[in-house]
């Protein structure tokens, strides 16, 4: 896997060539159009609102003031509470952790189950599956509405876990199971030949094996349950509401003006975690996707 | 992703692999299969605010066929769906190959594509609405430099705002399928290329006859991601336009979601939902025939 | 699930003699702009001080936002302890579902029959001769307000009605302001149209439509020519571009704008932006033609819970939502008229007086809530929307718009 990461284009010319001019200037345009909003937001949520209202949305701030965060993490109010973003993340964590371990666990013990040990029909619910990926989440609102009140899960943190397990399950064994097909079958082979079982396969060749492609799902999940707004707020009640319902609050209770510097510093407060995920593991990410996505 | 061998265990009877496969099996039948039911079941029936067994034959269709915003949402999506697939491949595709040229801050330039995919939709729409805000984003800027008579405000003009939410979602997306397809060309073989250059084969040329054929199971794999993204689309506009000016940038699931709990007419959303996926599965019938169905034979 | 909520209650039980009735509730609902959490919080106020405990559950972004959440916590079997919606049919199903607890017995003993007004209020809360909610206040949409400022700045007397208003619009727009302010999102359209209705057509007019469903009327001329006006009015709107109905309030308290038609509530934003009616701006109920308001407004609604404590809880704050006090706090505070004629509301601002006095002389009309399905009110709005921000001819939106009423016949 590790070589599969180096670049395999032609090869460099070591100098300022019209070619590298093209090259980095189209990246750099490119890059302009990226970092543009995040520049946005960072300069606005460091603006006081009169410096928001008058200025240029790109300049930097005049005057440095960290009160929009403050306000955003500690005192932005809706309806009654007045405790900003704060209320909310340790419950996103709560829900976080859970869902993650849990939809990454079952997702790829499919796609090793999918792989290895194909059983009669296991195509016909992979199709399945994907085709599940393409539901909105709107449609299917309702039904799991029904199924958690049969389950008795309905309004608690493991209703919200089964959810995030079902709706991460498509893309995360389709992931999984690109990975594990690229996985020479000599080993499973010989490992069967040994007297391995399903589990003892999976854990002792499979695992160790997966360190790129778990980094990419773990990724994903992470994002993914971070940033859902609809089922938290559906299938929970307020002790369990993730930030996000306080983002949404925050952004869309109106109070007067808008407060564009509070909104901006929320926002970038709830994307906090998976950006930072990002930043650290973005080598990892490619190096994962390269493997999970590719081979097959 | 077809082309491997699979191991052609006939282990069937290995109980542990069965158990393993309850989660995946209960999800697919229950959740997805049943769900797919039940919605196609109530879109049959009058249901207003709770579901209720009272059948009326295809009056929701006929309803739905004849609603102007219904109408409206599908060119909508239509259009932002192909629009999208087009630069979102292409872009992440050029952006792929320049990457990919050897060059320096790679994990630089890598980061600051990929990190919008780490925010929500719903930050990404708030963000862009700001920036295409005539009054104090892009256009006001450039005014202010001295175009008097610059204009771009896309979001205020039903004519153009599918395409300031497509400035957005491309934000969003693009980084992402640009990893994917990155990813894709690393893992052809040095040799191909090596050929290629003895043959005398110019660059792009090797890209558009080997590399690119090469990549199909990447190339589907992104295509499977966009397309479900896309015909998800909802947050991004809430967000961004909240389906305004008008009417002009509705989507479907705007409407299943509106009519199901705004209007309180389930029986309507459920019609419109099962036209979405009605739709999905007319895309996904011929890949899953691609996929599997040769293969059976082989 | 069940079985933890049955220990919880439980416990709640034999621990009842010593915790001294502090019951928990949670009230779900969607006030979460200035002058509505002001609002709330009297509310809150009120209920902590019987004892209990209000846990706030604000979802923000409007109602079509949080009644999803509301039935599917409902339906879903974890239902909160009580929760607004809108007076009429908004909730009628979930009574006849059985998912609502029955407050007849705090309605007779507090007499609700007599002192609510107007009694079609407690109508629409009445199923089969059983009360399941709790009117808490009376929101009219038919007002134009007016700003002072814009007025003053493009050197015009402030107009008294709506056809001075329009005449008006010219001058305002030399001045640089947008003559009417409308916020992006479609029931604001709807509700535009709607007072519109009322004060080009008549009082007549509007109930050969709405009560009596007379769909010749509403196919007739006279409805054209509402219909002419407001293609006419959305002229006046096209400059603006904001999305919340408090933004395009905003813009009328800062001069701005020289108008906007929106609901009573909006002088909830001008108190909490400082500004004293009749100097700074000026309301015109019924557009300043017709003075006549509908009656809708939001009512809360108690589902069944297991825990008799909480539902001893859910009657107090019941009987409290509707008790005088708490009227006049929540009201003064909210904007809205009470749902008692019997309270004092002397302190209330001259908007308020004005929409008392409509209220006492008895020119009412029930809500657009109230006379048609949600499905109905949806596809008007949808309609509307599109109308105000597009080419439409008139002709083809009345046509349209018959049609969709005739979907809800």
């Amino acid at each position: 896997m590790a070589e599969a990461v180096h670049p395999r284009g032609t090869k460099p010319r070591r100098r300022l060539s019209g070619r590298n001019i093209m090259l980095y200037g189209t990246l750099l345009v490119f890059s302009l159009y990226y970092i543009l909003p995040l520049w946005v937001m960072v300069m606005t949520s460091l603006k006081g609102m009169p410096e928001v209202r008058l200025g240029n949305i790109f300049a930097p701030p005049v005057e440095i003031t960290f009160e929009p965060w403050v306000k955003a993490w500690a005192e932005a109010c809706t309806g009654l509470n007045c405790d900003g973003l704060s209320r909310g993340f340790w419950n996103s964590v709560r829900i976080l952790i859970p869902s993650v371990i849990l939809s990454i666990i079952v997702a790829s013990v499919n796609g090793y189950a999918l792989v290895n040990w194909r059983f009669k029909g296991s195509d016909v619910f992979f199709t399945i599956l994907i085709f599940g990926s393409f539901i909105p989440y709107q449609v299917m609102l309702y039904p799991i509405v029904i199924l958690l009140r049969e389950m008795g899960l309905y309004g608690t943190l493991w209703g919200l876990v089964v959810v995030h397990t079902i709706f991460g399950m498509p893309i995360l064994t389709l992931l999984f199971r690109n990975y594990f097909s690229s996985i020479p079958e000599e080993l499973f082979k010989a490992a069967r030949v040994d007297g391995a079982g399903f589990w003892g396969i999976y854990f002792r060749i499979m695992l160790p094996m997966s360190l790129p492609i778990f980094v990419v799902a773990l990724i994903l999940q992470v994002t993914g349950i971070w940033n859902d707004f609809l089922f938290g707020v559906v299938y929970t009640k307020p002790d369990l509401y993730p930030m996000t319902v306080q983002l949404n609050n925050i952004v869309n209770s109106v109070q007067g003006v808008k407060e564009y510097n509070v909104n901006m510093a929320a926002t970038l407060l709830t994307g906090l975690v998976p950006l930072i995920i990002y930043f650290v593991s973005g080598k990892l990410f490619v190096r994962g996707i390269a493997a999970g996505a590719v081979k097959g | 992703m077809a082309t491997t061998k699979r191991p052609r265990n006939r282990m069937f009877r290995n109980i542990n692999a069965k158990i393993a496969a309850i989660p995946m099996v209960l999800t697919t039948l229950v959740v997805f299969v049943g769900g797919t039911i039940w919605t196609v079941v109530y879109s049959f029936t009058n249901s207003k605010l709770l579901p209720k067994l009272k059948f009326v034959g295809f009056d929701q269709y006929e309803r739905l066929w004849s609603n102007s915003r219904w109408l409206i949402s599908i060119e909508n999506l239509a259009l932002f769906g192909v629009f999208s697939l087009i630069f979102t491949i292409s872009v992440g595709f050029l952006l792929a190959v320049l990457m990919d040229q050897k060059i320096r801050f790679e994990d630089t330039f890598r980061t600051i594509m990929l990190y919008p995919f780490a925010l929500s939709f719903v930050v990404t729409g708030l963000v862009w609405q700001w920036i295409l805000n005539p009054s104090f984003g892009i256009q006001s800027i450039v005014r202010s430099l001295g175009w008097e008579s610059f204009t771009f405000n896309p979001l205020e003009n039903p004519n153009l705002v599918m395409y300031g939410l497509l400035i957005a979602g491309l934000w969003q997306g693009t980084g992402f399928v640009m990893c994917l397809l990155l990813a894709g060309l690393r893992g052809i073989d040095e040799d191909i290329w090596k050929a290629t250059r003895v043959d005398g084969i110019p660059t792009w040329k090797t890209y558009v006859i080997v590399i690119i054929p090469m990549m199909r199971p990447v190339f589907i794999t992104t295509l499977v991601l966009v397309a479900a993204g896309i015909i998800k689309l909802y947050d991004l506009v809430v967000a961004q336009t909240s389906g305004g000016p008008g009417n002009a940038s509705q989507v479907p699931a705007m409407y299943v979601y509106d009519y199901m709990f705004q209007a309180q007419n389930l029986g309507q959303g459920f019609a419109a939902s099962t036209m979405m996926l009605l739709s999905v599965l007319i895309v996904l019938i011929p890949w899953a025939y691609l996929e599997f169905g040769g293969k059976k034979h082989g | 699930m069940k079985k933890w909520k049955l220990a919880a209650g439980l416990c709640a039980s034999v621990a009842l003699p010593s915790a001294a009735l502090a019951t928990d509730l949670e009230v779900t609902h969607w006030w979460t702009s200035g002058g509505e959490a002001a609002a709330v919080a009297e509310l809150a106020k009120a209920f902590d001080a019987t004892g209990n405990h209000w846990v706030d559950g604000a979802i923000a972004g409007g109602g079509g936002t949080a009644r999803p959440i509301m039935i599917s916590r409902i339906t879903g079997g974890d239902p909160m302890g009580a929760t607004q919606f809108n007076h009429g049919q908004q909730a009628q199903e979930l009574v006849e579902a059985g998912l609502m607890q029955d407050l007849t017995e705090v309605a007779e003993r507090d007499h609700w029959k007599d002192i609510i007004y107007p009694p079609s209020l407690l109508d629409s809360c009445t199923l089969d001769g059983k009360i399941y909610c709790a009117p808490v206040n009376i929101h009219s949409p038919e007002w134009l307000w007016l700003s002072n400022k814009a007025y003053a700045d493009a050197g015009i007397p402030v107009p008294t009605n709506w056809d001075e208003f329009v005449a008006s619009a010219p001058a305002l727009e030399a001045a640089g302001k947008i003559p009417l302010a409308l916020g992006n999102q479609p029931w604001q359209s709807n509700l535009a149209f709607g007072a519109i209705t009322i004060a080009i057509g008549g009082l007549d007019l509007w109930k050969q439509i709405n009560v009596e469903k007379n769909m010749d009327a509403a196919a007739g001329p006279e409805m054209a020519k509402v219909f002419e006006a407001a293609a006419n009015a959305r002229k006046l709107a096209a400059k603006s571009t904001v999305q919340d109905w408090n933004q395009a309030t905003n813009l009328v308290i800062t001069g701005e704008a020289g108008g906007q038609i929106m609901g009573d509530w909006a002088q909830g934003e001008f108190a909490v932006a400082g500004q004293v009616a009749g100097k700074d701006y000026t309301c015109l109920p019924g557009l300043g033609v017709n003075e006549y308001i509908s009656t809708g407004g939001d009512a809360f609604y108690f589902p069944k819970l297991k825990d008799p404590e909480k539902t001893k809880a859910q009657l107090e704050l019941a009987a409290l939502l509707v008790s005088k006090e708490v009227q006049v706090a929540f009201n003064l505070k909210k904007g809205s008229l009470p749902i008692r004629g019997d309270v004092d509301l002397s302190a209330a601002n001259d908007c308020m007086k004005k929409g008392l006095g409509i209220l006492a002389k008895g020119n009412i009309v029930p809500s657009g809530d109230q006379v048609w399905s949600a499905d109905v009110q949806k596809q008007a709005e949808d309609l509307m929307v599109e109308f105000w921000k597009s080419d439409m001819s008139a002709a083809d939106a009345q046509a349209k718009w018959v049609e969709i009423l005739k979907s809800g016949l």
